[in-house]
């Protein structure tokens, strides 16, 4: 089943167009990773995904359901009762963890499933505890943010979007904004995500962490998905004169 | 001679052992003991030292009680007005913003003192409604909130400017309403952030109470002048300094001990 399918997605800001129409679709336990230069898309079309930022034109439906539909070339986003239902749908986990610094961790990952979705406190609880001890952050429920090391603060981040029962998880860089070291620490988790058939998409420049744990690698240039496939055929033998060119120049 | 009272207070003010306490206590008491000797009906002879520093002390009373209410009322409408103001000013509506401005730059651009002026006269001279003795009070303080509104609606929207855009998107994306997002996300971070710039300003109200004297409204300062006046003597003015000074250390004393149980996370 596809969860999320993306058509003919075009996004200019002021004059610079960013999406030149692209099209993605995420079948059900897939984990699919978009690479790319800087400036190349990838993060605006993970923001139009999440809604954080519109769409100007094309289709986006989550679960076979429509969020954006196009009416005379025009994206047009569904009422504001029914976006309350997709947000639900998914998760993000952003580049620089966005925690919210006054909430301690079992706070953060919580409050949204009590006061959003409205589901029992004693559940959510026991729940979040559970999922905290399995990211071996069991000993800092009652911790500040400010107090855990990045690597510590992404997997809450994570813990928080898992919280809510997401269908599909979002990464935008997840791991740009740690140390070299630090990275080994959130690839174990996203593996152990996979393994679970979590549904991910991830936005990365990290070669090795693409190649690690994704299914099925996207390779955005300049607005377009100019390749896309299994990892080994991608990243080790991509046909794309671009592709080669950006490879190249990271591992050299 | 009421020497008595005041080595009992001295006693009261050595029991505790921590330094912040003690301040506290000395602070505590040299506002109430003006109060309480009013209560006694105490009064000194002007003759000697101390008897004549709690004379003074006492006729000073009632407008140290003035300007204590000034202060308490001010910052009880002008703070929650502020926040409103400040919605106003950051409002999607472009006239609803150009308002806010406006009555922003009209309360800083212009003195204090002609706005409470304005207050107090212009119901008279706009619609003839006859001017009385009580209206002085309420003119003071409409006048001192409308202008504080507008200092402290500049501080809180600074505080909120300050919250981090990511907030905004992490809140989102886990379907927290605006609402929400505002009470539990924005409004506990921007109280840490704007901490430091609202003591300054409320103290400076502590000692803009005193501008009060323009509309004839007797609070402390008024008080003082008066008796300078009629002694030749400029140490009530100090005194009622003095007054000033400690109500100060009083504020910055609790709004520290705010900024400290904020500190509770660092952002």
């Amino acid at each position: 089943m596809k969860l999320l399918e993306i058509n003919n997605i075009k996004k200019t800001f002021d004059d610079l167009e960013v999406l030149k129409d692209i099209s993605i679709s995420v079948e059900e336990g897939e984990v699919v990773s978009i690479l790319g230069p800087s400036g190349s898309g990838k993060s605006t079309l993970l923001r139009c995904a999440t809604m954080l930022e519109t769409m100007d034109s094309g289709t986006m439906k989550y679960g076979g359901e429509y969020v954006v539909k196009d009416v005379d070339g025009k994206s047009v986003y569904a009422s504001k009762r029914e976006m309350k239902h997709f947000l639900h749908y998914f998760g993000l986990v952003f580049q620089n963890f966005n925690l919210f610094p006054h909430y301690t961790v079992l706070k953060n990952v919580i409050d949204a499933p009590i006061h959003t979705q409205k589901r029992d406190k004693a559940e959510v609880i026991e729940r979040a505890t559970h999922m905290l001890e399995r990211m071996g952050l069991g000993d800092k429920l009652d911790y500040y943010p400010c107090q855990l090391s990045g690597g510590q603060q992404q997997r809450v981040a994570i813990t928080r979007a898992l919280a809510m029962k997401p269908k599909i998880l979002f990464f935008d860089e997840p791991t740009s904004a740690l140390d070299p070291e630090l990275t080994g620490e959130i690839l174990k988790v996203l593996r152990a995500l996979a393994k679970r058939k979590m549904t991910m998409v991830i936005v990365t420049h990290e070669i090795e962490f693409a190649r690690g744990v994704s299914d099925r690698v996207i390779f955005m240039d300049d607005g377009y998905i100019i390749e896309q496939g299994k990892p080994e055929d991608v990243i080790d033998n991509p046909e794309n004169e671009r592709v080669r060119a950006f490879l190249n120049k990271l591992s050299s | 001679m009421p020497l008595y009272e005041f080595g009992d207070i001295m006693k009261n003010i050595k029991k505790p052992s921590k330094n912040k306490g003690i301040i506290a206590i000395a602070v505590m008491a040299t506002l109430l003991v003006p109060s309480l000797m009013t209560a006694c009906g105490v009064s000194a002879e002007a003759s000697d030292g101390f008897g004549w520093f709690f004379n003074v002390i006492v006729q000073l009373s009632d407008g140290m009680l003035a300007s204590l209410e000034l202060f308490a009322l001010t910052l009880l409408f002008s703070m929650p007005l502020g926040l409103l103001i400040c919605f106003a000013r950051r409002s999607r509506f472009k006239i609803v913003e150009l308002i806010a401005k406006f009555y922003i730059s009209i309360m800083r651009g212009t003195p204090l003192m002609l706005q409470l002026l304005v207050v107090y006269f212009g119901p008279y001279f706009v619609f003839k409604v006859p001017l009385s003795t009580e209206y002085r009070f309420y003119a003071a303080i409409i006048g001192f909130s409308l202008n504080y509104a507008a200092y402290f609606a500049e501080i809180y929207r600074a505080g909120i400017e300050a919250v981090p855009g990511g907030q905004y998107e992490a809140a989102k994306v886990l379907g927290y309403t605006r609402r929400q997002t505002f009470m539990k996300i924005v409004f506990p971070q921007m109280v840490r952030h704007i901490l430091p710039p609202v003591t300054n300003e409320v103290i400076t109200l502590v000692k803009d109470t005193s501008l009060a004297f323009a509309i004839a409204f007797v609070e402390m300062f008024t008080l003082a002048k008066q008796i300078s006046a009629s002694e030749s003597n400029i140490m009530p003015l100090f005194v009622a300094g003095l007054f000033y000074y400690i109500f100060n250390l009083v504020v910055s004393f609790v709004m520290g001990q705010i900024e400290k149980k904020m500190n509770y996370y660092s952002a």
